[in-house]
């Protein structure tokens, strides 16, 4: 078989649990973002538009909504006869029992048949979320302040940027290039490392097995400075923080660029329309809306309607969702095929960090969940969570504090 | 699969002016982000009709660049598909099309290689939702030889002068036929919609074509008039074909109207090529007010009653107001767009106006810098 130069490796299997109520009925690779996209629209478009036309698509984590956006490659051209996109789900082997990917390295590790059959000189790993000199991997990473640094994997390296020392999450960091689990590894390498790492971790993992091995075995390993746009969208905070980024009058990160275009599954949507009383301003607003109402300073994914009178300011609001007439929301994020009646207010009153889930929930932000319902007259505070169809039965005198949560038990199957 | 599609798009029209000039009718841009013949193609395969034959011949360029890829519209298929049927030189032909029936006579090989036992033949220049099965069962349930759409235009914007006027009993039996008659006898006017079982089509194709017989209309049907079972199919939904600039500009406006809207925001969709854009952005100073906006637009000024294409830049100041603006045309600062139907690319400069009257409105080209 003719020989590919690189290929992908995308992990898409995580959870996403610092996303809360988010990545309940979804992997994080598929949470809506920049309006009409999913976040694993910008790896899988960087790898079309770098040329790398095979990518295989590890999930694992409710892959349902991944599957039925990435099909078999299509909006990414990457429909191919060779390579293409290929969805990479756990499976049982023969004879054995099947094991879950039980960490980024062992996920690859159980892949081994899939990269050979494609045959790659490199491999490249993206999380879900080049080359250069002659070496066995090298590394992307970010300049972070030190501050910073003692949340990331560090890479310490020399002033070629060879890499002598990796360390997860120091206390003291010596250097403040952080990791951002972009690898390239020559392939025959990284094979036998995952076949021999396998033996000692059953949760082999990139940082923690993985990179300290090679180093131990005196590969050549190389920083690679990425000086362009990197986020990372891991909190509600961040992610919030992200989207608000896009609506700037000159974005640091420009969708409107023509050369390298995100891809994404297009749902065939007709253009938007805003109504007669409607007003918007710095806003993205995707396809297939109807805009009846007043919106400020937010993202607005395909498909959704915001009726008469009803007043967005600072959200985000995902496909396919209706905002009732007269309804004013303030700093939410409402997932997608979620109904919120009229009248509602939504995002008022004190910064109390949500009882439930402190860490989660604790910058203002109110998150409701997919396929929910609120009813009509609701207030509802800072910090909330809801989730299911909820009635106004479950809410006290019409009210939700702030921090307070509902959701419904078995609201996502 | 009991009946196959062909889509005539090689329209041209010379009261579409410079519009037109380099692109046929079926490939005239609508609501924003579609074209014209998107919504014959989405109709036929939304009515399960999966073997489809597109029909070009005047300017058929852009037309080919948006039927490249058949598979947005659910035409890529291994039984059917979509066939686009161009004229071409052989030993035995060196013409173009001389007429629609001579058009599909020299692609005959489409109908008989085919074993559906009924044909749709439509129009890719209008603007219509229909499913496709309904006037076949209708065709069927009155035992009709030719079926032909019809659509009483009493009390609508479209003048009966400018189409062909069927004449009906009261069995709905086609009595007489006129086209664009100066005096019209009814108001009943032919869609350009019709049903004929393919046997039938092939032999008044192959008696007609030789004796130089090329029209559909006046050398198929109505030759054959007191021979065969003509019913007429009446549809009372939306319909609107773009044959001038008047009628252009009101089949766009028209999609500021919910119930027409509802065409698109409904299922089954209309589907067209997807480009790919990011969500229209809205900065500081938009002021957007009835109005269409596709994806890739950025917004800086007021809009009122238009259509806005994809990629479209409105500048700080600027004001557009009931006008049409297509793909990727850039509107600088302060510039003031009325009545207006700018074309493809079309550049106005900082400060400068464009200024039509309302039921005329003011064309300027693919490409102009103004």
């Amino acid at each position: 078989m003719r020989k590919k130069e690189m290929m992908a490796m995308l992990l898409a299997g995580g959870q996403g649990s610092r996303l809360g109520v988010l990545t309940s009925g979804k992997a994080k690779p598929a949470v809506a973002f920049g309006g009409k996209y999913r976040i694993i629209d910008f790896p899988m478009s960087n790898c079309v538009n770098s040329g790398i036309d095979t990518v295989g698509v590890l999930t694992q984590y409710r892959p349902l909504a991944l599957n039925r956006h990435i099909g078999i490659g299509t909006p990414w051209d990457l429909d191919r006869k060779a390579g293409g996109a290929s969805i990479l789900a756990p499976f049982v082997k023969d004879g054995e029992k099947g094991n879950w990917y039980s960490g980024t390295a062992d996920a690859i590790y159980q892949n081994i048949s899939y990269i050979d059959q494609c045959n790659p000189q490199y491999v490249l790993i993206l999380s879900g979320d080049h080359k250069q000199n002659k070496c066995d991997v090298t590394i992307a990473v970010l300049e972070v302040t030190m501050e910073e640094a003692s949340r990331f994997g560090i890479m310490n390296a020399d002033e070629n940027d060879k890499i002598y020392e990796f360390e997860e999450k120091p206390p003291q960091p010596k250097s403040n290039l952080a990791s951002m689990g972009i690898y390239i590894f020559t392939w025959d390498v990284l094979r036998k490392a995952l076949i021999e790492d396998s033996k000692v971790h059953s949760d082999s993992d990139f940082g923690k097995h993985i990179i300290p091995k090679m180093l131990d075995e005196g590969r050549t390993l190389y920083a690679y400075r990425f000086k362009d746009y990197w986020k990372d969208v891991g909190t509600i905070e961040s992610y919030w923080q992200a989207n608000m980024e896009l609506i700037k009058t000159i974005p640091e990160f420009n969708l409107y660029e023509d050369f390298w275009k995100i891809y994404t599954n297009n749902d065939y949507m007709p253009p938007q329309y805003t109504g007669e009383n409607a007003s918007v301003k710095t806003s993205l607003i995707s396809e297939g809306c109807l805009i009846y109402g007043t919106v400020e300073n937010s993202v607005i994914s395909k498909n959704v309607v915001i009726e008469e009178g009803a007043v967005i300011k600072d959200s985000i609001i995902m496909e396919n969702s209706i905002i009732g007439a007269n309804t004013v929301i303030e700093r939410c994020i409402i997932d997608q095929d979620t109904k919120i009646g009229a009248n509602v207010k939504m995002g008022l009153g004190e910064n109390i960090v949500n009882e439930d889930k402190p860490k989660i929930y604790n910058t203002g932000i109110t998150v409701i969940g997919s396929s929910t319902t609120v009813p009509d007259n609701i207030e509802i505070g800072k910090n909330c969570v809801i989730l299911g169809n909820t009635t106004a039965d479950m809410y006290k005198d019409n009210k939700l504090e702030s921090g307070k949560s509902v959701i419904i038990e078995g609201a996502i199957v | 699969m009991r009946a196959i599609g062909i889509i005539l798009a090689g329209g041209n029209s010379q009261r579409l002016k410079d519009l037109c000039k380099l692109r046929a009718i079926a490939a005239m841009p609508v609501a924003g982000a579609f074209r014209a013949i998107d919504f014959a193609l989405s109709n036929m395969s939304n009515s399960n009709i999966n073997k489809v034959a597109v029909i070009t011949q005047y300017n058929s360029r852009s037309l080919h660049d948006h039927l490249s890829a058949a598979k947005w519209w659910d035409l890529d298929r291994k039984q059917g598909g979509l066939f686009i049927f161009t004229p071409f030189l052989s030993r035995e032909n060196n013409y173009w099309f001389r007429g629609i029936a001579d058009s599909i006579y020299q692609n005959i090989s489409f109908l008989k290689r085919s074993h559906e036992p009924y044909v749709v033949i439509t129009s890719g220049d209008a603007v219509y939702k229909m499913d496709y099965n309904d006037i076949i069962n209708y065709h069927i349930e009155k035992g009709a030889d030719i079926t032909i759409c019809y659509k009483d235009l009493a009390g609508g914007s479209q003048n009966p002068q400018d189409f062909g006027i069927i004449e009906l009993d009261h069995e709905n039996r086609m009595t007489g036929f006129e086209e664009k008659p100066l005096e019209p006898k009814a108001t009943t006017a032919s869609l350009g919609i019709y049903v004929i079982q393919r046997s039938l089509l092939i032999k008044l194709l192959e008696a007609a074509i030789p004796e130089g017989q090329y029209d559909l209309v006046k050398d198929i049907i109505l030759r054959n008039k007191n021979e065969l079972n003509i019913f007429g199919y009446n549809y009372d939904g939306y319909w609107s074909t773009l044959n001038s600039v008047n009628a252009y500009m009101r089949t766009n406006m028209d999609f500021l109207k919910k119930d027409v809207r509802e065409m698109l925001t409904t299922q089954p969709y209309i589907v067209t090529k997807p480009k790919d854009e990011p969500p229209a952005k809205y900065n500081y100073g938009a002021d957007v007010k009835n109005s269409i906006v596709a994806s890739g637009s950025i917004i800086n000024g007021l809009v009122r009653d238009s259509v806005l294409f994809r990629n479209v830049f409105l500048g700080e100041y600027s004001s557009v107001k009931n006008s049409i603006v297509m793909g990727s045309c850039y509107i600088g600062k302060g510039c003031v767009i009325e009545n207006a139907i700018l074309d493809k690319e079309v550049v106005v400069a900082d400060g400068k106006q464009i200024i039509g009257e309302p039921n005329n409105p003011i064309v300027i080209p693919k490409g102009q810098i103004v």
